[in-house]
């Protein structure tokens, strides 16, 4: 574990790989250290962001360097269906990067369990890591300018769906017709963290 | 009520903001100078988590639809007649916010709160992220809320006006200052950096000598806060303010302390921030 500063309010916490940052993050849901208002797990690092009204850095590093990681504590949360037309526009280069056909990127990415590991991006972007199998994909070399809402894309090991029409660098593989963020529902969003997913193809 | 009459440039509706909820991606977003949105609720007598508008560069007028109580903070409007100084605005009166001379940010509390419907358990609007009320428009009508607590018998709060020159703030380090060559530090702390036009709620961007990349690889995006000095591909940093993102992918290579963010909500483009370590 790696504390680097952020200024004057929080702290950044490196650790070697995405299951380290979901047993940290865990540890730290289930026991927050005193005046910890806010905690942004990512791909390798937690943000831990403080009130400095209530608490130091200096003990909150400490509290952190205290912590027994909670591994495989992340879930298992519901299991959510999405229904997905698989006619995205980078599917002929996602297949040529894993040297299958577009049939057998259908197939792996509807056989497989998604678990959403944390969110970040836009409210509601929850990034989906697989049960099994490796999915590392570049993102496109230069992002669109306008991704349209519902679109599932891969990236960098992860699928995600965009939950309004944005900019966007991931491969977009398909899309689906469900709102995963929707202020008039509760919850808002659909992939929360812990959430598991499959798609289905239709 | 408060009746829209004209919203000026930019006008918004601003809290505390939505904190702790990272984990569906959504920021924190709030007032861009929290210390004088402060202020305005403290001299009204409202909670600190009241909303209060957040006018850009004045140019808001707004009709009182029943006696009020309200006060400006933050950048001075031109022509007022009180600033920093709760004043009566009776039923049919209009307010119009002058531009100011120094500062970007007008801060108009009413007592008992600006009452639209809150959003995720804010009433902050978020550019970035597209929650919240929508940007004023003329003919809006806002709820006032319902008075909570005493007024505080203070008539006018001698703070400082926002400067209209060069603003010098602290520097912290950040967490991937390694990521650039030399010791991007004492970059950050020797230039003067000018505010560019493309600056706003999310960020200023700033212009000055290009910062160099020495890791040329992709970093996965990691949490921020406002304060972030991220440093894009073109070198030139952006100091991100109230409606930063959750996560970012370019490296943070310092932090303005946090109580100085606030003052850097207040500067124009044109003016120029030193940062101090």
């Amino acid at each position: 574990m790696r504390v680097l500063p952020s200024g004057s309010t929080a702290l950044l916490v490196e650790l070697d790989d995405l299951d380290a940052v979901l047993a940290l993050h865990a540890a730290l849901e289930e026991d927050r250290p005193p005046g910890v208002v806010d905690l942004v797990p990512a791909a390798r690092t937690v943000l831990v962001v403080t009130d400095p009204a209530v608490t130091t850095l200096a003990a909150v590093e400490a509290a952190l360097r205290r912590v027994t990681p909670r591994p495989g504590h992340q879930g298992p949360g519901e299991l959510l269906e999405l229904p997905v037309v698989y006619d995205g526009e980078d599917l002929g280069d996602v297949a040529d990067h894993l040297g299958v056909d577009p049939g057998e990127v259908v197939r792996r990415h509807s056989d497989t369990e998604w678990t959403v590991a944390f969110s970040g991006f836009a409210p509601g972007f929850g990034y989906l890591t697989p049960a099994a199998g490796a999915w590392d994909l570049p993102r496109r070399p230069s992002p669109r300018t306008r991704v349209p809402a519902g679109s599932v894309a891969l990236a960098g090991g992860f699928t995600g769906v965009y939950p309004r029409e944005s900019p966007g660098g991931w491969q977009l593989v398909g899309h689906t017709d469900v709102a995963v963020f929707d202020l008039a529902r509760d919850p808002a969003a659909l992939l929360r963290p812990g959430v598991r997913v499959r798609f289905v193809p239709c | 009520m408060l009746t829209v009459v004209a919203p000026g440039p930019l006008t918004t509706v601003q809290d505390l903001g939505r904190p702790g909820l990272a984990g569906i991606g959504v920021g924190r977003s709030g007032a861009c100078d929290r210390a004088a949105a402060a202020l305005a609720n403290r001299l009204v007598g409202n909670d600190p988590g009241a909303a209060v508008l957040e006018a850009t560069l004045g140019g808001l007028a707004v009709r009182a639809e029943a006696d009020l109580v309200v006060v400006t903070t933050g950048a001075r409007p031109a022509g007022g007649p009180a600033h920093d100084a709760p004043v009566a605005l009776r039923a049919g009166a209009t307010l119009r916010l002058g531009t100011p001379a120094a500062g970007l940010r007008t801060y108009l509390a009413v007592r008992g709160g600006i009452a639209v419907e809150p959003v995720l358990g804010s009433r902050s609007t978020d550019l970035l992220a597209g929650l919240g009320p929508p940007a004023l428009r003329a003919g809006d009508v806002l709820p006032v809320g319902t008075p909570s607590g005493p007024m505080p018998g203070v008539d006018v709060a001698p703070v400082p006006d926002p400067p209209g020159g060069e603003l010098t703030v602290r520097l912290l380090p950040g967490p991937r200052s390694d990521w650039l060559t030399g010791d991007a530090l004492d970059v950050l702390a020797t230039a003067a950096w000018t505010v560019t036009t493309e600056s706003n709620r999310v960020g200023l961007r700033l212009a000055g000598p290009p910062l160099e990349r020495r890791e040329t690889g992709e970093l996965p995006s990691e949490g921020l806060v406002r304060g972030a000095l991220q440093v894009p591909p073109s070198g030139t940093p952006v100091l991100f303010l109230a409606d930063a993102p959750v996560t970012g992918g370019y490296p943070v290579a310092g932090y303005v302390a946090d109580p100085d963010v606030d003052r850097c909500g207040q500067l124009r483009p044109g003016q120029t921030l030193r940062l101090r370590r």
